[in-house]
């Protein structure tokens, strides 16, 4: 946070909200603080004040807001639980650890509040088509999924690296009838799929959608993307208060794009006494250069459509991010967030890929839920946040801290097993590869059934 | 659109103008394929009959360009291209020939050296001013001023999709010349040109825009043909770095020489 230009008036409105100043809520955007805006091709603008009007006119129409508590309610499973994680609990000082089962959600991440809304976007706005970008491919299996509810078209922009990480999720996009399309530029991962998905919306914008899967981006997506998922936080606050009768001490969650985080923290932002703490992935380690924390180590910049903190280097090029976890492997973050750290609102820290599959292994064999190797990062935060709020105290237990699960981890088990060594040198998991029968199952079908995958369906 | 001096984009046009043609613009990348390599490109352009040149800056994440462009702006990158380099590219071209040269740019290279900083080198260069592919009026009050106090060109972009109003007021904030573009995409060659790009040029000059090019998916004599029937001027960008990665620089010139052929209004209503 060296560079922030405008670190002293940010520090007044640190100091407002503490005494008691103006609501951190609803920011509407286009800017938060210096952050945020429209660095677009002037092509795009008409789309996005075309998102930006509907998405408005939604918000204030009642059978919008009726049919996303319906499908929020009857299609996703809403609302999601908040599990105590009373063994996990006992490695984080003692504190009592709540998780916000979003990973419980249909498509088993909080990915699914997000696409069921601008999916009924689309809807309104008479687009029949919807593009994509995905990491971990959690948003594109959850856009996809929409996709089939509502009968959009959907493609979906992942880079070519990520494929290979998450091959399942391809598989599963593809199921639900999406074309996956891998992307080679660049560093084949997150930010080349968003470069590609922009191109083709740019060229398709009359007919299509710009699904976009984070509070990233040019306004009004931002706002709109922390919109759809506050429903994680109120809960949650309604939740954590049912359970314990008080409000949590802490919040937690992982960022990328930090979706899931806003979503959690914006029904805690006013509640000054409610510290909030989002977890960037450390990657490799930040003194190795090798991460993804772009808030703890970038500087402000542009990319995508938003000034935000940004990994660049000296002439201002994007440096590769890198991270365990896909769904993190972003080099910038949402410009509300570059905009709750420099007021102090918010306290970013990183966690390492080593920190992070700790925690993924601890919540696996003391809460018995894999949780997404994202959403470990936020584990390993609140394991180090109990601690440390629960220092000296006689009776940790009074202190609770809500950690946002943010999705499940059966995407991960491959990464999960080759990290815990639990391959053979084939990449076959070590024990399975024993029997001397002939292979059961459907083989006859299986070499035509997936011979055309790859085609365009259009 | 402001003209408080002598706009130097502005003045190319109008002598190909007052020779009855359209001007022709020149795309190429700086540092493609190496910073030298790519200021012998840009005066085989100028000397085979580009008025204006536009000198690309290799960034990270071109979202407005197609795989073409991609290709060769990745290679400098990885060729060793600095955004420094820019500089001593526009000062080779400009010391040896009259063209107009602009610079086009994504924004996070200039914010990073600083909007002020690099206007300061742009114009001590002897560059015409900087064309903005991602950045839109709306957010672009350090360039009004740096623009202003530099005495450069401000090259918005106008689109197909653009409403009256957000082209009447790029148009204002525009000097120079206005970039029409010409199609709902990126850069890239196309077989035809789109018709709507002679009705963005139409509601341009309406808007009030003395000077408006047109650009994208513009590659043969015969688009050329076309456009400079009704446009101030003609962008041609992918072919010209194709021909550069297929040719080398006498290909440049070639294709150039091809191009202009093509620039006569006379030719056009023939």
């Amino acid at each position: 946070m060296v560079d922030a230009p405008t670190a002293g008036s940010e520090e007044n409105a640190a100091d407002a909200f503490l005494q008691g100043g103006p609501s951190l809520r609803n920011a509407s955007g286009p800017y938060f603080g210096s952050y945020g805006g429209r660095w677009m091709p002037e092509s795009l603008i008409a789309a996005l004040d075309e998102v930006q009007d509907t998405f408005e006119k939604a918000k204030a129409d009642p059978d919008f807001i009726a049919q996303l508590k319906d499908l929020n309610k009857n299609y996703s499973g809403r609302p999601s639980l908040l599990t105590e994680a009373k063994r996990f609990s006992e490695h984080a000082g003692g504190a009592r650890i709540f998780l916000k089962r979003e990973d419980l959600n249909h498509t088993g991440s909080h990915k699914i509040n997000n696409v069921l809304g601008q999916a009924l976007l689309a809807k309104r706005m008479g687009k029949t088509r919807v593009i994509a970008e995905t990491g971990a491919g959690q948003h594109g299996v959850a856009s996809a999924t929409a996709a089939a509810l509502l009968g959009l078209e959907c493609v979906v922009y992942m880079g070519a690296e990520d494929c290979r990480r998450q091959a399942l999720n391809v598989a599963r996009m593809q199921l639900l009838g999406a074309t996956v399309v891998p992307v080679t530029n660049g560093s084949q991962t997150l930010k080349d799929a968003i470069n590609d998905a922009l191109r083709d919306w740019v060229s398709n914008v009359e007919h299509t959608h710009y699904l976009l899967g984070t509070a990233a981006g040019a306004h009004p997506f931002p706002a709109m993307v922390r919109y759809f998922h506050e429903v994680i936080g109120e809960e949650a606050r309604g939740q954590i208060l049912e359970q314990t009768g008080k409000l949590p001490d802490a919040i937690c969650a992982c960022i990328g794009g930090g979706s899931n985080a806003i979503g959690l923290f914006h029904a805690f932002l006013d509640d000054a006494s409610v510290k909030i703490y989002g977890f960037e992935a450390g990657g490799e380690g930040v003194e190795t250069g090798r991460h993804a924390a772009a808030i703890s180590l970038g500087r402000p910049g542009v990319l995508h459509g938003a000034r935000s903190y940004l990994m660049q280097d000296e002439d201002g090029q994007t440096i590769e991010s890198h991270s365990i976890s896909a769904g993190l492997d972003y080099p910038s973050v949402g410009p509300e967030h570059s905009y709750l750290a420099d007021i102090g609102r918010v306290t970013y820290e990183a966690v390492t890929d080593t920190e992070a599959m700790d925690a993924f292994s601890l919540l696996c064999r003391t809460e018995g839920i894999i949780p997404a190797i994202e959403s470990s990062h936020a584990l390993a935060g609140a394991i180090k946040i109990g601690q440390r709020l629960t220092a000296g105290k006689e009776t940790p237990s009074d202190v609770s801290v809500i950690v946002n699960l943010s999705g499940r981890g059966d995407k991960d088990v491959e990464t999960a097993a080759a990290w815990f060594n639990m391959l053979d040198e084939e990449g076959h998991v070590k024990g399975t590869t024993l029997s001397t029968r002939k292979p059961k199952g459907p083989t006859d079908r299986t070499s035509e059934a997936t011979a055309d995958v790859n085609e365009d369906q259009k | 659109m402001t003209e408080q001096f002598a706009s130097k984009s502005a003045a190319a046009i109008d002598r190909a103008k007052s020779e009855g043609r359209a001007a022709l613009v020149g795309y190429l990348p700086a540092g493609y394929p190496t910073v030298r390599e790519s200021i012998e490109a840009g005066i085989a352009l100028a000397r085979n009959g580009a008025d204006l040149i536009e000198i690309g800056i290799p960034y990270s994440d071109p979202v407005m360009d197609g795989p073409v462009i991609q290709a060769a702006t990745t290679e400098a990158i990885s060729n060793g291209f600095r955004v420094a380099d820019v500089f001593d590219v526009v000062a080779g071209i400009t010391a040896a020939t009259d063209a107009a040269v602009l610079v086009m740019t994504y924004w996070n290279p200039v914010m990073r050296m600083g909007v002020d900083e690099f206007s300061r080198r742009l114009a001590e260069a002897g560059g015409a001013g900087l064309i903005t592919p991602d950045l839109i009026p709306d957010e672009a009050s350090e360039w009004f001023e740096a623009s202003d106090k530099y005495g450069l060109d401000r090259v918005f972009l106008v689109a197909p999709s653009s409403t009256p109003e957000r082209l009447d007021m790029t148009v204002k904030a525009s000097r120079g010349f206005v970039y029409a573009v010409s199609i709902m995409g990126v850069t890239g060659t196309r077989t035809s040109v789109s018709s709507s790009a002679e009705d963005v040029v139409a509601r341009a000059h309406a808007a009030g825009a003395e000077r408006v090019c047109v650009g994208l998916g513009v590659s043969n004599p015969d688009h050329v043909r076309e456009i400079a029937a009704y446009a101030d001027g003609v962008i041609v960008g992918t072919a010209l770095v194709a021909a550069l990665r297929d040719g080398g620089v006498d290909a440049v010139g070639q294709l150039t020489k091809n191009l202009s052929a093509g620039l006569g209004r006379a030719a056009a209503e023939a």
